[in-house]
């Protein structure tokens, strides 16, 4: 769970609550963006821990983390399936979702 | 050798490999901590354990955030779990970590309502919807996660939400550290830090490692051919009679980390006067709780847990796992009574545990001996 997955911003939903759309493996989810120095632009990469944007990363090196999380297996598919499981924005998280 | 083959930079690593064989000084053995869980993963599924001359060896540190919450804590959670109006919330990982009468999941199976998150946030957005409950979130992880946790309480506090707590296990990567290296069992020559913790922390929390002990670290990222860079990195440090704090993941990690995230800790918790590690016990300093100021969002203070501290289970050798003195493979019930399906132990549970590592790609066994 300390590893930080690649995902790229595709909106800013709450400039207030510093809340961003960004899509992660496939799945677009809310992250905060409070943690992020500067201000945070659409398309660009970030590493995202538990919903939180820790840091910029360019895409190149996105693109090779992402393969190298997906040739990985088990880690990386939980921690994705986590991010499947659990929304803030869409429904409540599943409470029958097995971990 | 058979995963690096898969992994498209196979031709890169054997030259890494190579060049590790030709700088590391001969005749002796050489005992690297990889301090963070996502190395102990990537150095099995890659095979780059195998990769490297016999005479370096990895030991698995405490950087598992899952595997050091001791059974005190984890009953503790399940207590607050149990109780009546409660909604629990936890990162998946914690579910299926035994206490010392089941697991999350157990007390779950029993009716009480524990919820698995991604994200604190998410937590957060539970207790906004469900006002008339107590929603409780088990703040596990070291520096990387801490930030995450700390925003959310801010997020609380601004908001006036009041039904949201955190029962707060956060815990600091430097103690533990030193507390390994002032233990008599083990000798470490040098040690790779986790990269994404260091995003946060920077690469200062190290240097006592080099200045008060005489080790050479190596901050590095996750992939096959980072921590193949950071052995390198240390061989050719003790080669050269040198113990400095270098930095192979340039691409993220700054000396000074992320000061939003720091602050953002510091403005919400503090340090326990100490804080139970499983296998390592009671370390001074090493354990985060919420300010005075956030009182009113500390499960800890709304609520009544047990806190007891509680021995590990007897044939369990986690503890020891963890300070890097056995091997998974050593303990008698690794793979048997033990196994990531039935888990004992902590360090089973979690994918980033060492026995977990160890039993997924097949590390049964010492290298090189006979398959019993």
């Amino acid at each position: 769970m300390c590893l930080g997955i690649p995902a790229q911003l595709v909106e800013i939903v709450d400039p207030e609550a510093k809340i961003a759309k960004a899509e992660i493996g496939g799945v677009r989810r809310d992250v905060s963006f409070a943690l992020l120095e500067g201000e945070p632009r659409i398309g660009e990469w970030v590493l995202v821990h538990v919903g939180f944007a820790l840091d910029r990363i360019d895409e190149e090196q996105a693109r090779e983390t992402l393969e190298l999380f997906e040739a990985m297996g088990q880690a990386y598919e939980e921690e994705l399936k986590t991010v499947r499981a659990s929304t803030v924005d869409g429904q409540a998280p599943e409470s029958g979702a097995e971990s | 050798m058979k995963y690096l083959d898969e992994f498209r930079s196979g031709e890169l690593a054997q030259g890494l490999a190579r060049e590790i064989e030709a700088t590391a000084p001969a005749g002796r053995e050489f005992a690297l901590m990889e301090v963070c869980g996502g190395h102990t993963h990537a150095i099995y599924k890659h095979g780059i354990d195998e990769l490297l001359p016999e005479r370096i060896e990895f030991v698995h540190g405490p950087g598992c955030p899952v595997c050091v919450i001791p059974i005190g804590r984890i009953d503790d959670a399940i207590a607050l779990a149990r109780t009546p109006n409660v909604l629990f919330t936890t990162f998946g990982d914690m579910m299926r970590v035994p206490g010392s009468k089941g697991s999350l999941l157990d007390a779950r199976s029993q009716g009480a309502d524990v919820r698995m998150v991604y994200s604190p946030l998410d937590a957060l957005e539970l207790a906004r919807r469900n006002p008339e409950r107590e929603v409780v979130f088990f703040a596990i992880g070291f520096e990387t996660t801490a930030p995450s946790t700390a925003v959310t309480l801010l997020r609380a506090q601004a908001e006036g939400i009041r039904n949201f707590f955190v029962f707060c296990n956060h815990v600091t990567i430097g103690p533990p550290l030193k507390a390994i290296l002032d233990a008599p069992d083990l000798r470490l020559d040098g040690l790779i830090a986790p990269g994404h913790v260091s995003t946060v922390t920077g690469t200062s929390p190290y240097r006592f490692i080099c200045a008060d002990y005489g080790r050479p670290v190596v901050v590095a990222a996750f992939e096959p051919l980072d921590i193949l860079q950071a052995v390198l990195m240390l061989v050719r440090q003790i080669a050269d009679g040198r113990a400095e704090v270098e930095n192979e993941y340039t691409r993220v990690v700054r000396e000074h980390g992320n000061e939003r995230a720091l602050a953002a800790i510091e403005q919400t918790m503090e340090l326990r006067s100490s804080f139970e590690w499983r296998g390592l016990g009671s370390i001074a300093d090493s354990g985060l709780r919420l300010r005075e100021e956030f009182a009113p969002w500390d499960a800890e203070r709304r609520f009544e847990v047990p806190g007891k501290s509680v021995p590990d289970h007897k044939a369990c050798q986690c503890g020891q796992v963890l300070r890097g003195v056995v091997k998974p493979w050593e303990c008698k019930v690794f793979g048997t009574a033990c196994t990531p399906e039935h888990p004992i132990g902590t360090c089973m549970v979690s994918a980033e545990g060492a026995c977990a590592a160890y039993y997924n790609y097949g590390r049964l066994r010492r290298r090189g001996s006979v398959p019993a």
